[in-house]
């Protein structure tokens, strides 16, 4: 893989991050780059040295074994960790010292391994909430119900509708999200992540609890929603199928470091890679 | 007709319990009146119509808090008191200012929803930023603060304004806060407030629980409302789609105490004395049994249980010695029923089409 390099103090010099996939996004600025980063946890270093960028529109897979920290390098995406070391770069803005909420706005959205609806709420509203911060009403007109509120209000349920058909949901509106079947419940939470109207959508393990056919279509839709929102989707699986089918770049993680990175036939014949899944051959 | 039968099939099944709860109000008000006017209610239950009402919009505003922000708090009944001492002295120095008494009303539940917010202010800010169980912690410690504050106040009025002095070495006394001769005592100290003018009606009582209604009902189904409720289903959710979670929770918060202050405006207008102890742990307790019973999250059990509940023990003076007795049974009889499967499940197959979203009416 060709190294890239940028232009510092008199010398070319090589960029320490390198893109999963350098040829896709060459000429355009990266939507993510990370930099050295790293999470202690006490005296356990959980994630080291995690370098990596993510090309605008590029569908990137994070793999490795069990405790790895894929979800840890999420959570330091999305600040539910703030990181000891290093710094994440979304769009080029620094995004030092955020709050989660803050990041969301930013443009980084995601779903979780253990699934987080709002279990209560219907599946509309569940959808709603993530269209949360595109509504613009205050409390009060809210209260009064003022013209604005059910201009608004309307803006955002047909909004709801049109996202749920992506996965075929429409239908589900008025069900209460925790009564539905736990295949619809991901798929319910892609639709809320991409509510927020994102630039970069994190998927945590979005074809857990899943059948053959059920993936298939999951891949499919993945592939889909890049195209139709321009976005860039990393992530989390261990179904080497949909990983090796749909991303353009992977990186493997084990014990916190990055062991390799590239394209899904590059990933597959690397002897490191293979050495962490299966041991070292005798 | 069948247009409008049409149409009000056709709306969604949360506004449809909105609007159901409103017309009950209306007709229990109705109804009420009628009643009383024609005079076949008893002294005593004419005389409760004025605190049901405030004990209904404390429910209600409760409700807010425990069942749609799901914080658990234990000390509304201190929100209730800084209303009812703030809005009980507003209506007694404005007296001459204003000699309207359903205009001064509607100052006093005003001035008691303003000190009732500041107060909810104080306490929320620095709590609901913590996670777990410190809101109740403090609610509850923040009650008897309030209730040993006011037992120490002394307020009095005169022609050059108010005069307010704290009571904390037990040696003052109401004549003691350098009032003109001829100036009037409104709170002496332990006492509570004295002499009050009442001027709380019904029909205030009627207004405020519409109004309470209102704010609470269409909060809860507006963008702020979805995103407080969203914060109760899931923290770690409700942060990763960008909701605020301290302003949101701050919010309900806020505006669950200062409806509670209206409601003791209310209710302390309605007696010439009150003292302070009338709002201590055991009237938060007893407002969150309302709640609890009601349904969390369900105004209109709140509603229903704060009226049935209150009546009750009065209702129950003929068994004498027995009546706490029973009205603890009667608390446990409801909270079996309700939680019965197969009684749910009767009332189920007897009004069909419970299934589907069962969230917040």
């Amino acid at each position: 893989m060709a190294e890239k390099k940028v232009f510092e103090k008199g010398k070319m010099v090589p960029v320490p991050s390198v893109s999963i996939i350098p040829e896709r996004d060459l000429g355009k600025s990266p939507i993510l780059e990370c930099s050295h980063l790293g999470i202690d946890f006490g005296g356990l270093t959980a994630v080291n040295e995690f370098n990596i960028t993510v090309g605008r529109t590029e569908i990137a897979g994070l793999i490795g074994p069990n405790g790895a920290g894929k979800t840890t390098v999420f959570n330091l995406l999305t600040k539910v960790y703030q990181p000891t070391r290093g710094t994440i770069l979304l769009d080029g803005l620094d995004t030092h010292g955020k709050t989660p909420a803050q990041i969301n706005r930013m443009g980084i959205a995601r779903t979780f391994q253990n699934i987080r609806l709002f279990n209560n709420l219907s599946v509309e509203d569940n959808v709603k909430i993530g269209l949360h911060n595109q509504e613009k009403y205050s409390m009060v007109s809210g209260i009064l119900r003022l013209p604005k509120y059910w201009r608004q209000e309307k803006a955002a349920h047909e909004r709801a509708l049109e996202l749920l058909s992506i996965f075929d949901m429409q239908h589900m509106a008025n069900y209460q999200a925790g009564s539905l079947p736990y295949g619809a419940q991901r798929r319910l939470e892609i639709v809320r992540a991409l509510a927020t109207n994102p630039s970069l959508l994190l998927l945590d393990e979005p074809a857990a609890g899943m059948n053959p056919s059920e993936t298939a279509e999951l891949m499919e839709n993945i592939v889909k929603i890049r195209d139709m929102f321009q976005i860039a989707i990393m992530l989390i699986e261990h179904d080497m199928s949909l990983v090796m089918g749909i991303c353009e770049g992977i990186c493997v993680l084990n014990f916190g470091q990055i062991i390799a990175k590239g394209t899904a036939e590059e990933i597959q014949s690397n002897p490191t890679v293979i050495e962490a899944y299966l041991g070292k051959q005798q | 007709m069948k247009k409008l039968i049409g149409r009000i099939k056709g709306l969604k099944k949360t506004t449809k319990v909105d609007f159901a709860t409103y017309l009950g109000v209306i007709l229990a008000f109705v109804l009420f009146t009628v009643l009383r006017d024609r005079g076949l209610l008893n002294r005593s239950i004419t005389g409760m119509l004025v605190p049901i009402c405030a004990y209904i919009v404390m429910a209600v505003s409760l409700n807010l808090t425990v069942g749609i922000l799901g914080e658990l708090s234990l000390g509304h009944a201190g929100f209730m008191s800084v209303g009812a001492f703030s809005g009980v002295i507003a209506a007694q120095s404005l007296q001459a200012a204003v000699p309207s008494a359903p205009v001064r009303l509607a100052i006093a539940i005003l001035v008691g929803a303003l000190f009732a917010a500041v107060a909810g202010t104080i306490v929320g800010v620095p709590v609901l930023r913590l996670q777990g169980d410190y809101l109740a912690i403090v609610t509850l410690a923040f009650g008897e603060i309030i209730k040993e504050l006011i037992n120490c106040l002394l307020v009095g009025c005169d022609s050059r304004g108010l005069h307010i002095a704290f009571n904390i070495t037990g040696n003052l006394t109401i004549n003691d806060i350098g009032m003109e001769p001829g100036g009037m005592a409104i709170i002496k100290g332990a006492q509570g407030a004295t002499g009050t003018t009442t001027i709380a009606s019904f029909t205030a009582g009627f207004i405020l629980i519409m109004l309470t209604l209102v704010i609470v009902l269409n909060l809860v189904r507006s963008r702020a409302g979805r995103a407080i409720m969203a914060l109760r289903d899931n923290r770690i959710a409700a942060e990763s789609v960008g909701i605020n979670i301290t302003k949101y929770k701050l919010m309900a918060f806020i505006t669950s105490a200062a409806l509670a202050g209206g409601a003791g405006a209310l209710y302390g207008l309605n007696y010439s004395n009150l003292s302070a102890s009338k709002f201590s742990f055991d009237t938060s307790i007893l407002v969150l049994v309302y709640v609890v019973l009601g349904g969390l999250g369900r105004m209109w059990g709140s509603i229903i249980a704060a009226a049935v509940l209150y009546i009750l023990p009065e209702a129950l003076r003929e068994f004498a010695d027995y009546r706490m007795l029973v009205y603890a049974i009667v608390l446990i009889l409801v909270m079996l029923a309700t939680n019965n499967d197969q009684l749910k499940a009767l009332a189920g197959r007897i009004i069909p089409k419970r299934k589907g979203v069962s969230s917040n009416g």
